[in-house]
């Protein structure tokens, strides 16, 4: 393997789309979560949920401040890296990027100025409109980077102009591609589940070490209820997109499952060590037959293997395969957590089960590795294409030179780490505290609602210097 | 509508969100240029309460402004991009610290915010730097050859880039000044109204030299203003002349709004600077959108897609510019101490 910019290139987008994808993954869930807070607030004038707000919104700000600086860097690095790649598609996914921008990042930008900062400026109406204007925003900007994307793993309504770049036909085929509705579907739902995980995982904490009891026990039952309901939900999408990817990306799904070769009763494998040049999976632990029954819903269904490509056609099996396996993992183990909140709250012991709390501050990263992991399948996947079946990655990197390429990586590598590490301090010395409550006399260290951003009182004891 | 209708259209949307990017975000940019000269940490907080609220919006300009060439202009997004690859990097690691450290500032404990306290200057200062140094190389003239980039990895940092890169610096931080005089009071008021004046001075002594930089990096650019090092060609300088007047004139109010301490008129004065500069760019420059190798209509994506954009353009780009001035009009009062503690 050599360490050329496309290697580089390909290394540097992977991290820093895997760092971006991390904050909008859970601001997508953090901000509908906080409008049904205010919401629930307004309607019911019941101090816990304007508690809840208060504490939410602040790790709602960090995530979301770091969510916004590496995304910005998306927006450059397809011309950076992948200029070739823009040139040859910026007018058909070009509009649909413009249009993320137009509908959506404005949105999400302006509004967020009001929900941080007007607390006590402006009427609760407004400020509930705007928290209510960025949840959609998120959402809206959700569905067009994944109209982006989905297009370019089911490309459909696009023709070669005659300068050899790509144009649109049809618009509509373009950004209603095969997979989007499936695919928009399984990140929301996504997004909604990483969010109800750390919710969940943080009230069990707060739970556990006795801090702001009502508050979080109202959070610990939503987000249970997130999780009972939209875990299930999430294995019949995430089974639906697969169907999907079958359809239209038969190698990607045969490298999920480690199938080397097509034949009918392609088992599903619980483990297996696959081997590229060897072209076989070793140590496989299968069930025969349930991985065509999942796919075509016919046990006996001959479903094509990786031997029907050639091999430069191919994707990476090995990291496909066991990325897939993390994902349905975590999917499974918030299955099961959703289930087991459901029991003990209907034997309502859902306050007092301290193993299961204990379990949730464990799995509050689950949503998190689940979403990772499942992009990492997607899109390595997809390879060698970067729009599948017609414009393969290796040609459509920039024209710079890899010491370039090479010194850009290092510094993300290095500014990444320092950024996530401050942020997730920040955020766990956020979580640790807890929301402040109605419950106790004031603490000392307890704002008044009009800072959720600052914690004002702390910075103007701590002079710089 | 013909093809090179639409191309021309979006030339100019994207060159008005570009000044937009420049006189919004140019002004946060300066505040955090401005942050080690602030006199305490109490002063600083107020300076960036001053912009806390709008700085995310700003930014998205830049946004649009990548997005938008990379929609509209897919060509001239993947010949400009390569050429610019370490400086848009550096812009970007630069606007990564700033942008976290309006959060982390706060969150950080005694040496926490010590460090985002110089990140957040550094960041700005560094992403103002990156900015100017592209302006130059963009200036200059891109090598591209078949609509794709061909020169070396550091044809941007020429002596004269140096020299754009020092004036954009300038130039933020004196939009950065003129809207904290806006913005606060006070002590703050006054230290920032020193700060306009002596800015106004740099960025005229500054735009001088980048004009007579410019003269010199094409002939076709000589051409169009009618000058050469010997002699003026007056019948198309004197078309051309009311910029610089516009720009002395500016400078002079400048100095003078801050003598009679008015305070929004220092922002608009500076906002019309740049106006006024970016003007003159775009004379010299017209009518390349990669000079001087590309023009809009060489760079256009195709016509279906530019009309798509320019139908979602004509309701969005009100509405945006609607609810971007409703929050600015929210919170248009001065800083108090009320904003930045409790």
């Amino acid at each position: 393997m050599e360490f050329d910019a496309l290697l580089l290139s390909r290394l540097q987008f992977a991290f820093t789309i895997g760092f971006h994808i991390i904050f909008p993954a859970f601001t997508i869930g953090l901000a509908s979560f906080l409008a049904v807070l205010e919401g629930l607030w307004l309607a019911t004038k019941k101090p816990v949920f304007r508690n809840l707000y208060l504490f939410w919104v602040k790790i709602f700000a960090l995530s979301f401040g770091m969510g916004v600086v590496s995304g910005v860097v998306m927006s450059y690095q397809f011309g950076t890296n992948w200029s070739v790649f823009s040139a040859q598609v910026g007018s058909v996914i070009g509009p649909l990027l413009g249009y993320e921008v137009l509908t959506a990042f404005f949105l999400e930008a302006s509004f967020l100025g009001i929900m941080l900062f007007g607390w006590k400026k402006v009427g609760e109406k407004l400020h509930f409109f705007s928290t209510c204007t960025v949840a959609v925003g998120t959402l809206i900007s959700a569905f067009w980077i994944l109209a982006a994307n989905s297009w370019m793993q089911t490309p459909q309504g696009f023709a070669h102009a005659a300068d050899g770049t790509m144009i649109a036909t049809d618009f509509a085929q373009v950004i209603f591609n095969p997979s989007l509705p499936s695919r928009f579907a399984h990140m929301v739902l996504a997004a909604f589940l990483t969010t109800a995980m750390v919710v969940a995982g943080a009230s069990a904490f707060a739970l556990l070490t006795k801090k702001a009891i009502a508050e979080s026990r109202t959070a610990l039952r939503m987000s249970v209820l997130m999780m009972a309901l939209v875990a299930p939900l999430q294995v019949v999408v995430g089974h639906e997109s697969g169907v999907v990817a079958h359809e239209y990306q038969p190698a990607k799904v045969a490298a999920m499952e480690g199938w080397w070769e097509t034949k009918a009763q392609q088992p599903t494998l619980l483990f297996g060590w696959p081997d590229e040049k060897a072209e076989t999976t070793h140590a496989a632990i299968g069930i025969p037959g349930m991985g065509s029954w999942i796919v075509a819903g016919d046990a006996n269904a001959e479903v094509q293997g990786l031997d029907a490509f050639a091999p430069e056609d191919r994707p990476p099996v090995w990291i496909t395969f066991w990325a897939f396996r993390v994902m349905v993992g975590m999917g499974f183990l918030m299955v099961g957590l959703g289930l087991w909140g459901a029991a003990v709250w209907l034997l309502k012991r859902l306050d007092t089960a301290s193993l299961y709390h204990r379990a949730l501050v464990l799995a509050a990263p689950a949503g998190f590795i689940a979403v990772l992991a499942g992009w990492i399948s997607a899109e390595v996947g997809r390879q060698p294409w970067v729009v599948y079946g017609v414009l393969r990655t290796a040609d459509a990197v920039s024209p710079v030179p890899a010491g370039s390429v090479a010194t850009s990586l290092l510094f993300f590598l290095v500014v990444y780490a320092i950024v996530f590490s401050a942020g997730a301090l920040y955020i766990l010395r956020l979580i640790s505290k807890g929301p402040d409550t109605d419950e106790d006399p004031p603490k000392q260290t307890s704002e008044p609602p009009g800072t959720p951003l600052g914690t004002g009182v702390k910075s103007a004891a701590t002079k710089e210097g | 509508m013909l093809g090179s209708d639409l191309a021309t259209i979006w030339a100019f949307l994207i060159a008005t969100a570009v000044f937009l990017y420049a006189a919004l975000d140019g002004f946060d940019l300066g505040v955090g240029i401005l942050f080690p000269f602030a006199k305490d940490s109490h002063e600083r907080d107020q300076m960036q309460a001053a912009i806390a609220p709008v700085w995310d919006g700003n930014e998205t300009w830049l946004v649009l402004g990548g997005g938008g060439l990379f929609a509209a202009f897919p060509k001239a997004y993947g010949a400009l991009m390569p050429a610019f690859y370490l400086p848009i990097f550096l812009m970007l690691l630069a606007l990564i610290f700033r942008g976290v450290a309006f959060e982390f500032r706060h969150h950080g404990r005694k040496s926490g915010k010590k460090w985002w306290t110089v990140a957040f200057s550094a960041g700005s200062i560094v992403a103002a730097a990156a900015q100017g140094m592209m302006l130059g190389a963009f200036i200059q003239g891109v090598n591209v050859v078949d609509g794709e980039f061909v020169g070396g990895p550091l044809d941007w940092l020429t002596p004269f880039t140096l020299l754009t890169s020092a004036a954009l610096v300038a130039g933020y931080a004196l939009l950065g000044a003129a809207w904290l005089v806006f913005k606060t009071q006070g002590e703050l008021f006054e230290r920032s109204r020193a700060w306009v004046k002596q800015l106004a001075l740099l960025v005229a002594l500054a735009m001088g030299a980048v004009s007579l930089g410019t003269l010199g990096v094409d002939p076709r650019v000589t051409y169009r203003w009618g000058l050469t090092m010997t002699s003026i060609d007056w019948p198309t300088f004197i078309n051309v002349a009311p910029l610089p007047i516009a720009a002395g004139s500016l400078c002079f109010m400048l100095w003078r709004g801050a003598d009679l301490r008015q305070h929004l008129q220092p922002y608009i004065y500076s906002v019309l600077l740049f106006l006024v500069g970016y003007v003159g760019l775009a004379i010299s420059l017209w009518p390349y959108i990669v000079p001087f190798a590309m023009t809009p209509a060489e760079a256009a994506a195709a016509d279906n897609a530019l009309a798509l954009l320019l139908w979602g353009a004509i309701p969005m780009l009100p509405i945006i510019l609607g609810y971007t001035a409703y929050v600015y009009w929210l919170f248009r009062a001065k800083v108090t101490d009320e904003a930045t503690y409790h």
